[in-house]
């Protein structure tokens, strides 16, 4: 445990001491921002004219539901930037011969990459509670399906790691694990739209396969444990393919 | 201290080491020596665990390096090829970070990391980024990362290479220094340095050992029949005729090969001395003698004549018989 934390924080502490960091965080609060401001004017002129005839609008369902929807998919596009680095660097500049000569175990040190890159994520999740700040500062949102928001994000971001981990593990170049996350987890995304079309057998698993898809009831504020299990197996699955990869390079050299 | 038996590692149909066996005593200094392909690097990265053999044991420090790997790579420290620096990273957070995950007491990190730093003089640079430091220094953090858990064996890939001849000669007299505590196993295929740092040497080539000794016992046993260079102040065809007609002279050349200058080579019969003999003849016909000295081998004849497949010198080869290890 002491070596995944050492591994973790040494993989939090090159996110910032790069630019990456910033500029990913950065990126990811562009989106988010327009996202939020969109929804909020929204939300804002309906409310004047329902309030006209004395109806009732509910940030949570109108606002925040719908920009963290959103998130979801800013953060599909933002993730692979976070995990394509992660083995493939440490590869290609030979520093994984220092990890894998220590006395750690390839679990510690998948794990201390697993945490670190989701400590990244949750330091961008952590900024934009500023925004919900403001929905708080001027409104009366409820609080609970916010927290079941941002467990469903947690849990989503850690599965898009856990995949990207695998396939930062099986290159040594970054930009070739990069583009393949992305188009793998617009697979993930993409695959929930077939689910109207694509039949009474096909559809609901297609719909059961789309990362972004499990989120919707999280979205809502609601946990269910259907999705919690899905995305804890996609996680342990991701990890466990990944110690599989790592243990595979070592026997071909 | 270390132990390896029987190593073979293939990737796919290559076969990178072949069959290695050798041992290393505790507190010595191995060289491990042979052109670049012949298996060092392969060999170095099983022996520290970061690739498992085809075939074969090894173990460090009594412990087996496949069914004990933490417990191994605790005693061993390992300098890559290229050294393993995170270029974001300060010199001192970066030994620090090692530290870590080398498992040495958080109350003696701080300690360690400046010890090491000071051993190998790289505490000028302490709040340097890795990734802007020079050739020479990060090959030198490297070396202070393999030592920062003080362990009992350190295998070294090419430790001096692309430092300048003040910092080679410095690591050498590092390396010297750490014996005796430390068990040291280094490669390179710069001979002079095995010569200089090494007791013991193995040549491997193709994957395979094809000699194990002391530097000295290499080049004198390989020496064979000897080469004596003479030099007199006449010269002529008269003067390379006398020195054939000398008992157990087998061949005279030229020292010069383009012209005769009154240097010669003489080339004796085997395990013979012929120098009182020679030096007696040149005296008594009256000419000067201003030099007379063996022409040693150099351990880069040796390693041609080990590493050349057609060795012409079979023979010559046969006394240096290696002492292959124990099976």
């Amino acid at each position: 445990m002491r070596n995944v934390l050492a591994i973790a924080e040494k993989e939090l502490r090159s996110y910032f001491a790069s630019p990456m960091a910033y500029v990913i965080i950065g990126f990811f609060l562009l989106p988010f921002g327009v996202f939020f401001y969109l929804y909020l004017s929204m939300f804002v002129r309906n409310s004047m004219q329902m309030a006209q005839f004395g109806g009732a609008q509910n940030v949570n369902q109108q606002v925040i539901r719908y920009v963290l929807q959103n998130a979801s998919v800013i953060i599909l596009f933002i993730m692979p930037m976070i995990t394509m680095r992660t083995y493939a660097e440490e590869k290609r500049s030979g520093t994984i011969e220092l990890l894998l000569t220590s006395p750690v175990t390839d679990v510690e040190i998948i794990l201390g990459k697993f945490f670190g890159a989701l400590g990244l994520y949750c330091a961008m999740l952590l900024v934009t509670l500023l925004y919900m700040g403001i929905l708080f500062r001027y409104g009366n949102p409820e609080w609970r399906p916010l927290v079941a928001a941002y467990l469903g994000l947690l849990l989503m971001g850690a599965s898009f790691i856990s995949i990207g981990l695998l396939i930062s593990s099986t290159t040594n170049n970054q930009i070739v694990a990069g583009v393949v996350t992305f188009v793998v987890f617009l697979l993930f995304w993409i695959v929930g739209w077939f689910a109207d079309t694509a039949g009474p057998t096909l559809g609901p698993i297609t719909s059961f396969l789309s990362i972004t898809e499990h989120f919707d009831d999280f979205s809502k504020g609601v946990i269910d444990t259907k999705h919690v299990i899905y995305y804890l197996s996609l996680i342990t699955f991701g990890l466990f393919l990944t110690a599989k990869s790592v243990d595979t390079e070592r026997w071909r050299g | 201290m270390i132990e390896v038996q029987h190593l073979t590692k293939r990737y796919g149909r290559v076969t990178a080491v072949d069959d290695v066996s050798f041992r290393v005593e505790r507190g010595e200094i191995l060289g491990f020596l042979g052109p670049n392909g012949a298996g060092k690097t392969t060999t170095m990265r099983i022996l520290t665990g970061y690739m498992p053999a085809s075939e074969g044991r090894a173990t460090v420090a009594g412990y087996d390096v496949f069914a004990q790997p933490v417990e191994a790579k605790r005693r061993t420290g390992y300098l890559p090829e290229t050294p393993p620096l995170y270029p974001d990273m300060t010199v001192r957070e970066y030994l620090d970070f090692v530290a870590r995950i080398k498992d040495v007491p958080p109350g003696e990190r701080r300690t360690r990391v400046e010890t090491v730093m000071k051993r190998t003089h790289v505490d000028d640079m302490a709040t340097r980024h890795c990734g802007k430091l020079s050739k020479g220094y990060r090959q030198r953090v490297g070396l202070a990362q393999a030592l920062i858990h003080n362990p009992d064996v350190l295998i070294l890939d090419e430790p001096t290479a692309g430092l300048d001849p003040k910092q080679i000669i410095e690591t050498r007299g590092l390396i010297r220094g750490l014996a005796g505590d430390h068990t040291i196993v280094l490669s390179t295929h710069i001979l002079p340095e095995v010569a200089q740092t090494c007791q013991r040497v193995v040549i491997i080539n193709k994957g395979r050992v094809v000699a194990v000794d002391t530097p000295d016992n290499l080049t004198a046993r390989l020496r064979g029949a000897e080469t004596l260079y003479v030099h007199v102040d006449t010269k002529g065809p008269h003067v390379l005729a006398a020195l054939q007609k000398v008992p157990g002279v087998a061949r005279v050349a030229p020292a010069d090969q383009r012209a005769d200058s009154g240097a010669y080579e003489v080339e004796s019969e085997r395990d013979r001395d012929i120098r009182r003999d020679l030096a007696r003849e040149i005296v008594t016909r009256g000419w000067g003698l201003l030099e007379l000295r063996p022409m040693r081998m150099s351990l880069e004849e040796v390693f041609l004549q080990v590493t050349t497949e057609e060795v012409d010198a079979a023979a010559a080869a046969a006394p240096a018989q290696t002492e292959v290890p124990h099976a």
